[in-house]
C-alpha cells in the first residue's frame, strides 16, 4: 500500500496509457468484424477461408505478432500503432466468427418476413438482423474486451507503456506490490470495460433487458 | 520488407542451427516445456471438469474461473511467480499452469454436461453403471469439446511460453530476447516467425485430431449438428 501511494502519479499516468492502446482496437475489430461476419454467415463460399484465416490469425502468439507487425506494416517497433494493430488483429480473429455465429443465429422465416413486408437489403441488416444479432455478438464483443485489456500488458516487454510496465519495473527493481498493482488494476479495467459493454448494449438494444450471458 | 527478407536468411543460415545456441534445441526446449504442462493441466483439469460435467455441481465456480482467467494478465502472473520462486522452470511452470488449467475444465465440463441426457438415460437403463456410462458413453461424446479445451490451453502455453524467456532464459522466447538485447533485429523477427509457424503446426494438428474425435463421437453428422457442436467448443475455448 505504501509504495501504490508513493507512486499514484506514476499508475495514473500508466492506466491512462493502458486505456488510450485497449479502447481503439476493440472498437476497430467491432467495425470491422461486423461486415465481414456477415458475409461469412451469408455466402458458404466466403464463410470457410474467413473463418480458417481468422482461426490461424488467433494462433499467431501475441509477443511475435508484436514483432511481426511493425515489419509488415512498417511501423517503429515500439509505437502505439502497433499495439492498436496487432490487437485489432486478434479482436477481429475472435469476433468475426462470433459475428458469423450472430448472423446465422437469425431465422429464415424472419428474413422472408422482412423481405415481404418490403425491406431493403439495406433496410433488413440495419433494422432486422443486426438487432437480432445483437446478443451474440455482445457475448463476443465482451471476450475481446477482456481479452485486449489483458493482452495490452504483453508490450511492455518490447517498451510500449501500459499497466503492464509495472510488471516490468516491478520484475526488475524486485518489488512485488508493483506487480500485484499490475495485475489487479488490469483486471478491474478489464470488468469495468466489460460492464460498458453490457451497459452499451442495453442502451442500444432496450428490448433485450435480460443480457446476462458471459 | 526488406526486414522480413532479412529475418528468414538469419532462419536459414545453418550457423543458427549449431552448436549450444541451436535453433532446434530452442525448438525442442520449448515445445517439450509446454507439452509437459498441458499433460500436468490435463491430469488435473480433465478428471474435476468430467466430474464437474457429470454431476452437475460447481458449474458456477467453472465459469466464474474461466471468465476471470481470462482477464488475468499473463506477464503480470510470470513476473510476480519470477520473483517469488527465483530464476528457474519453476516459475514459468506454474505460471503456465495457471493459465492451461482453465480452458482444460472448462472443456471437460462443457463436453461433458452437453451429452444427451436421454443417451446417458439410456445407458443406465440398459443396466451400465455409472463408471461405464462415464468412460463408455460420456467421454467418447465429449471427446471433441475437451479436446478443444485442450487445443486452447496448448496454444496458450506454447504462447505463453515465449514470454517465458524475460524471466528465466528458455525456449524460442530466448533468441527473441537476445535479438532485442542486442539490437538484431533479424534474430527477433527471425525468432518470432519461428514461434508463430510452430503454433500454426500445432493448432493445424490439434485441428485434425478433433476432426477425427467429432467423426467418431457423432458418425451421422448433418451439417447442423456439426455446427452445433462447433458452438459448444467455441464455449469451451
Amino acid at each position: 500500500m505504501n509504495w501504490l501511494s508513493q507512486n499514484l502519479h506514476i499508475v495514473g499516468q500508466l492506466l491512462a496509457d493502458h486505456l488510450v492502446l485497449s479502447i481503439p482496437p476493440i472498437l476497430l475489430s467491432l467495425i470491422i468484424s461486423v461486415p465481414l461476419g456477415r458475409l461469412a454467415a451469408g455466402s458458404p463460399r466466403w464463410r470457410t477461408p474467413l473463418l480458417t484465416g481468422t482461426g490461424l490469425l488467433y494462433a499467431i502468439p501475441s509477443l511475435p505478432l508484436f514483432i511481426i507487425v511493425p515489419a509488415v506494416f512498417g511501423f517503429s517497433l515500439r509505437s502505439p500503432a502497433t499495439m492498436i494493430t496487432a490487437l485489432t488483429l486478434y479482436g477481429c480473429a475472435l469476433l468475426v466468427r462470433g459475428a458469423a455465429d450472430a448472423f446465422s443465429s437469425v431465422p429464415q422465416d424472419v428474413r422472408l418476413a422482412a423481405a415481404a413486408t418490403g425491406h431493403s437489403r439495406w433496410g433488413m441488416f440495419w433494422k432486422v438482423e443486426l438487432p437480432l444479432a445483437g446478443p451474440v455478438l455482445l457475448s463476443s464483443l465482451r471476450v475481446v474486451t477482456v481479452s485486449t485489456v489483458s493482452l495490452v500488458t504483453v508490450g511492455a516487454v518490447i517498451g510500449i507503456s501500459s499497466l503492464g510496465t509495472l510488471f516490468t519495473d516491478g520484475f526488475q527493481r524486485n518489488i512485488d506490490a508493483s506487480i500485484i498493482t499490475g495485475i489487479v488494476l488490469t483486471v478491474v479495467v478489464a470488468f469495468a470495460l466489460d460492464a460498458l459493454c453490457v451497459l452499451a448494449a442495453r442502451w442500444a438494444m432496450p428490448w433485450q433487458r435480460a443480457v446476462s450471458r458471459a | 520488407m526488406n526486414l522480413l527478407i532479412e529475418a528468414v536468411q538469419w532462419l536459414l543460415d545453418p550457423v543458427n542451427w549449431q552448436g549450444e545456441n541451436a535453433l532446434g534445441m530452442r525448438i525442442l526446449e520449448h515445445l517439450g516445456f509446454s507439452a509437459v504442462v498441458v499433460l500436468v493441466a490435463a491430469a488435473i483439469g480433465i478428471p474435476v471438469g468430467t466430474l464437474i460435467g457429470h454431476t452437475g455441481r460447481g458449474r458456477g465456480a467453472i465459469i466464474a474461473i474461466t471468465g476471470g482467467a481470462r482477464a488475468l494478465p499473463t506477464l503480470g502472473l510470470l513476473t510476480i511467480f519470477g520473483l517469488w520462486l527465483g530464476i528457474g522452470l519453476e516459475a514459468p511452470f506454474l505460471a503456465l499452469l495457471v493459465l492451461a488449467l482453465p480452458p482444460v475444465l472448462a472443456g471437460a465440463y462443457a463436453g461433458v454436461e452437453s451429452v444427451d441426457r436421454a443417451t446417458v438415460g439410456a445407458a443406465r437403463a440398459i443396466g451400465l453403471t455409472e463408471r461405464q456410462i462415464l468412460t463408455g458413453v460420456e467421454l467418447p461424446l465429449a471427446a471433441p469439446v475437451i479436446i478443444g479445451g485442450l487445443r486452447s490451453a496448448a496454444l496458450q502455453v506454447i504462447s505463453t511460453a515465449t514470454l517465458a524467456a524475460y524471466i528465466s532464459d528458455t525456449g524460442l522466447g530466448r533468441p527473441l530476447f537476445t535479438g532485442m538485447k542486442t539490437q538484431q533485429y533479424d534474430m527477433m523477427l527471425g525468432a518470432s516467425i519461428l514461434v508463430a509457424l510452430l503454433a500454426l503446426i500445432v493448432e493445424l494438428c490439434f485441428q485434425l485430431v478433433q476432426s477425427a474425435a467429432t467423426r467418431r463421437a457423432e458418425p451421422h453428422n448433418g451439417h447442423q449438428h456439426r455446427a452445433h457442436s462447433g458452438a459448444r467448443e467455441r464455449i469451451a475455448a
